[in-house]
């Protein structure tokens, strides 16, 4: 009330001095909710000192139009948002948006600094994607949904178990932020897909390098923000279902989320999704055992005052996904067959049932977390987390063994995070922040299989500190620096023979606790120190044009898995070792923005540049004869790595029609070896035409086409060995071609969708046939690349309800 | 002042959770139930006495120092023979070769000689399906030669598949291998 006020204030008393000369200037742009990107109706803009008011429509637009030169100052007030200002010196038609804060938290405030669109973050390089957005990959995955954003591609293990790759790189190097929370959830496997409900999230924000420091220091490649919808200040009741049904698979999911608010600041947050597939389909044949299971839930319930808060959430997410029959195999000679086969040898009728192998993931999330406004300091905040994650992982076993899981893991965080936001001074923002973590890893030993990863406990401490410096309305500044220290404590057993072999007896002999028979158990303890920082700067031109500039360095010590890992991959019949001599790897990434303009084009460019020192890859390093034949040994290695690539996004709107184009490269070698880094996404381009027509119930039809260029940089881990032919019974030199990427490939896919009003409830019908033309192909991105086609064409029917 | 002490509460509230936690428990062994750490095959020439032919074995079940050994044969000798499978990590050893008997539709063992070893082998059993198991087998030899001989043990493929039950392990018999040994082999 009190900007409505303020505002009248204004119209009412304050007489506007007019200055005799150019007056034909525009002012005009776009409201924006920071949380959620969805435009802002009935926003008041006001230009201070004159009863000029423009209001944003129903698609968030305002406009001024006859404006002299001059100084000015714009205001813009929006019931339950804070009110923003920012001052110009006005010489030419200008574009502004701005992006205001849903919370009432500062409703007390009534004038703000000017935060421009997208500037509330540093100088850090992102990209977001809209609720809208989200909604279309409801039945698919959050990996799935970013890779809709330029620059970001997926690891993928099948078409169900999909990991973000942000510019190249993927697992431990990027952190994946749900709810405020830094997701642990063995995230360092490339199996392991990241437990996020893609229907419990109304914002997804990548940003690409280290230089959100508050969400940790060993972001190499980049951090994932989810953010959930979040409660308004005022008596409402908002609720969402969406229902949709696929083709390929036949089966679907349900989500609904429903949010109780009271002007009291009390509000109560219910959200549920359900997901049902059987086995999926590629255009020549089923893909025997992809079905997926997923029972989703969150809960929340909080407290909002204006200047203080109590939030408590609750998130748990279960899946049980089926990995193709023909992905499982025994030795190099199966490979080499799987490879020559050109179809997966298991292909069975379509089918419910999720048989071995397959994986169960139950993933909780317990936060606390409560704020308070300090007068003339800023805002203080402290949140406690608890994270449960339990892995089941069921392999094709004899002996009836089948129905016991091979790995039982589970993984306990406690997470403590404080942090003081300073506003006192204006046009500077800082914040400083600590936060302490420990973990435990506990593997069942009751599956009768050697651990994969030993049991640890580990203890980390992190400290920041980070600062905006707003110099004036065309350029700001900001730097930060974080320490980590990490201490690790692991209790493993090594066969005796590895344990020697690795000479792991003359380097670590105080690890040595007892040996059991050919059994050693070790007791390997290490401590880590990590410095990471971010500097950087924004700049906006006199024509809106926008260039963020960023230097930052992530540090990142061995994640368990490089540490320790020591056993046999099925997938690819590889023997993965651990090594205990490793250290951290620092990464230090430039990375340049620059988005703007020009009529009804709109473009972005982020080139960037990642150096790496002691980059940690995985690679073949010779083979190795077991009972069961023959196996390439994978270990891990450190060298120097540099990444260089280039982001390009850009849009045009013609009358009703709008394109959008995202292009991605990126190039990434191993200094040391001179050769390609394994695993660099290839050339990608997509292409997206839209036609929309508003008086058509907001119609829609879009065509997208997708193209992936064939990876011509790749290394070469192929290798030789003797496999017995099965004809002759002799032994012959097979060379195993493990590393040639597959082919390019192009997709088409249609979207199209209409929206309906009833009374004050919105339903929305949308039409989706992802592949329309059902090509085969395969991705060099895809684990299971050598067994099988990807998915065929599927069509999907959406159906979604606002109340 | 309070955030202060609210902070420190935390501190504590986390140590104590760290107090807590049992990091002085050594976690328990774990003898791998399904390996098979050993490969032994018996043969016994007619009316004669049943031998230890061939035996591999490796006790870590890691491949990194096996023992391999191998006894000569006798040229135009008919052999019954039985093939056994042993997990050496468990004590006493467990005899998987029951394991294998009792999923018999599952399980399939090929005997592949080389060209220039001159010795044919014949199933001997079966499995519900009236398909070879391939755990007794009958091996005869001819001519004096030398060469390799490879036991592969395959699980779920198709049995099937032509030729399958005659022991000729061609791609279309898919599965996965669970054994997969060479011997070199004189015939004297």
């Amino acid at each position: 009330m009190f900007q409505k006020f303020s505002l009248l204030f204004f119209i009412l008393f304050v007489s506007p001095y007019i200055f005799a000369q150019d007056c034909d200037f525009s002012i005009s742009g776009q409201i924006i909710d920071i949380h959620d990107n969805t435009p802002l109706q009935g926003a008041v803009i006001s230009i201070g000192g004159t009863n000029t008011v423009s209001y944003s429509n129903e698609n968030g637009y305002y406009e001024f139009n006859d404006l002299c030169k001059g100084e000015l100052t714009l205001k813009v007030t929006h019931p339950y948002c804070k009110t923003e200002a920012k001052t110009i010196r006005l010489k030419e038609d200008r574009k502004i948006n701005f992006r205001l804060e849903h919370h009432l938290e500062e409703l007390n405030e009534v004038l703000l600094k000017g935060k421009l669109y997208n500037t509330n973050l540093n100088s850090s390089i992102s990209n977001q994607i809209k609720t809208e957005e989200l909604e279309r990959f409801s039945s698919t995955s959050l990996g799935e949904a970013l890779e809709s954003i330029s620059g970001v591609s997926t690891l993928n293990t099948g078409s169900s178990i999909v990991k973000p790759i942000i510019q190249g790189l993927h697992s431990s190097r990027v952190l994946i932020i749900n709810d405020n929370v830094r997701l642990h959830d063995q995230q360092w496997g490339e199996d392991h897909a990241p437990n996020v409900d893609i229907n419990s999230a109304a914002n997804v924000m990548v940003i690409k390098g280290a230089s959100a420091l508050k969400y940790g220091g060993d972001a190499i490649a980049g951090v994932i923000v989810v953010e959930p919808r979040k409660a308004p200040i005022k008596d409402t009741l908002m609720g969402k279902t969406i229902l949709t049904g696929a083709s390929n698979g036949r089966g679907g999911t349900l989500s609904s989320s429903l949010i109780k608010s009271n002007l009291s600041g009390f509000n109560y947050r219910i959200q549920g999704s359900l997901k049902r597939l059987g086995d999926l389909k590629a255009p020549d044949y089923q893909l025997t055992n992809t079905g997926q299971r997923e029972n989703n839930l969150s809960l929340g319930l909080g407290l909002n005052k204006i200047d203080y808060g109590i939030d408590f959430s609750y998130k748990l997410t279960n899946s049980e996904i089926g990995i193709l029959r023909a992905a499982h195999i025994g030795n190099a000679r199966d490979l080499v067959n799987s490879i020559n086969r050109q179809e997966p040898f298991y292909i069975e009728d379509f089918s419910y049932s999720i048989d071995n192998p397959k994986q169960e993931v139950t993933h909780q999330i317990f936060k606390l977390n409560t704020f308070k406004k300090l007068k003339n300091i800023g805002e203080a905040s402290l949140q406690y987390s608890f994270q449960n994650n339990d892995r089941l992982e069921f392999d094709v076993r004899r002996g009836g063994r089948s129905n016991i899981a091979a790995m039982d893991m589970n993984l306990k965080t406690h997470t403590l995070l404080a942090q003081l936001e300073w506003t006192q001074i204006r046009d500077f923002n800082t914040e400083f922040g600590i936060e302490l973590n420990a973990q435990t890893n506990f593997s069942d030993p009751s599956t009768g299989v050697k651990r994969l990863i030993p049991d640890y406990d580990m203890y980390s401490a992190g400290i920041f500190a980070t600062s905006i410096f707003e110099l004036n309305e065309n350029w700001k500044i900001d730097a930060g620096i974080r320490y980590d220290f990490s201490k690790i404590n692991a209790d493993k057993f090594y066969a005796l023979s590895r344990w020697r072999n690795l000479n792991y007896n003359q380097l670590y002999p105080q690890f040595e606790v007892e040996e059991f028979g050919n059994q050693i158990l070790t007791n390997p303890i290490f401590d880590y120190h990590n410095i990471s920082g971010t500097v950087g700067a924004t700049h906006i031109f006199e024509n809106d044009w926008k260039l963020i500039s960023n230097l930052s360095s992530a540090s990142r010590a061995p994640n368990p898995s490089e540490l320790f890992s020591e056993g046999l991959h099925h997938s690819l019949a590889t023997i993965e070792l651990g090594d205990l001599r490793l250290g951290s790897e620092q990464s230090l990434k430039v990375g340049i923005e620059l988005q703007g303009e020009i009529d009804n084009f709109g473009f972005s460019l982020q080139p960037y540049y990642n150096y790496i020192d002691d980059f940690i890859i995985l690679e073949p390093e010779g083979i190795e004869t077991t009972i069961r034949g023959s196996f390439p040994v994978y270990a891990y290695r450190q060298t120097d790595a540099r990444l260089f690539g280039i982001d390009v996004s850009a849009s045009y709107t013609y009358r009703n029609f709008d394109w959008l184009s995202n292009f991605a490269y990126v190039n990434g070698t191993d200094i040391d070896r001179d050769t390609a880094l394994i695993n660099m996404p290839p050339l990608n381009l997509s292409n997206t035409l839209t036609y929309r027509k508003a008086e058509w119930n907001n119609f829609y039809l879009s065509v997208n086409s997708k193209f992936v260029a064939e990876q011509h940089l790749f290394p070469d881990n192929n290798f030789t060995t003797d496999i017995v032919n099965t004809t002759t019974g002799n032994f012959e030199e097979v060379l195993v071609d493990i590393s040639t990427p597959p082919e390019a490939y192009h997709l088409l896919n249609f979207r199209s969708g209409v929206q309906f009003d009833l009374n004050s409830n919105k339903l929305s019908i949308d039409i989706i046939i992802n592949n329309v033309l059902n090509t085969s192909y395969r991705d060099y991105l895809n684990r299971l690349r050598f067994y099988a086609d990807e998915v065929g064409t599927n069509a999907m029917l959406q159906l979604k309800f606002n109340y | 002042m309070k955030t202060i002490k609210l902070l420190s509460l935390s501190f504590i509230a986390l140590l104590t959770f760290s107090a807590c936690s049992n990091d002085d428990d050594a976690p328990e062994l774990i003898n791998q139930e399904e390996v098979i750490t050993t490969l032994n095959v018996y043969l016994t020439p007619e009316g004669g006495t049943e031998i230890l032919a061939f035996s591999y074995n490796d006790l870590d079940a890691d491949g990194l120092n096996p023992e391999k050994t191998t006894t000569p044969l006798s040229a135009n000798t008919t052999y019954t023979g039985r093939v056994e499978f042993l997990n050496k990590l468990e004590d006493p050893a467990e005899d998987i070769t029951v394991e294998v008997r009792e999923e018999g539709d599952e399980h399939q063992v090929f005997y592949l000689p080389s060209t220039s070893l001159d010795l044919t082998t014949t199933y001997l059993d079966n499995d519900v399906d009236g398909n070879p198991i391939g755990i007794e087998f009958m091996l005869e030899t001819r001519n004096a030669s030398s060469g390799i001989l490879t036991f592969i043990l395959i699980h779920d493929g198709n049995k099937f598949a032509a030729g399958a039950s005659e022991g000729i392990l061609s791609d279309s018999v898919g599965g996965e291998t669970d054994i997969e040994t060479t011997f070199d082999v004189s015939i004297e």
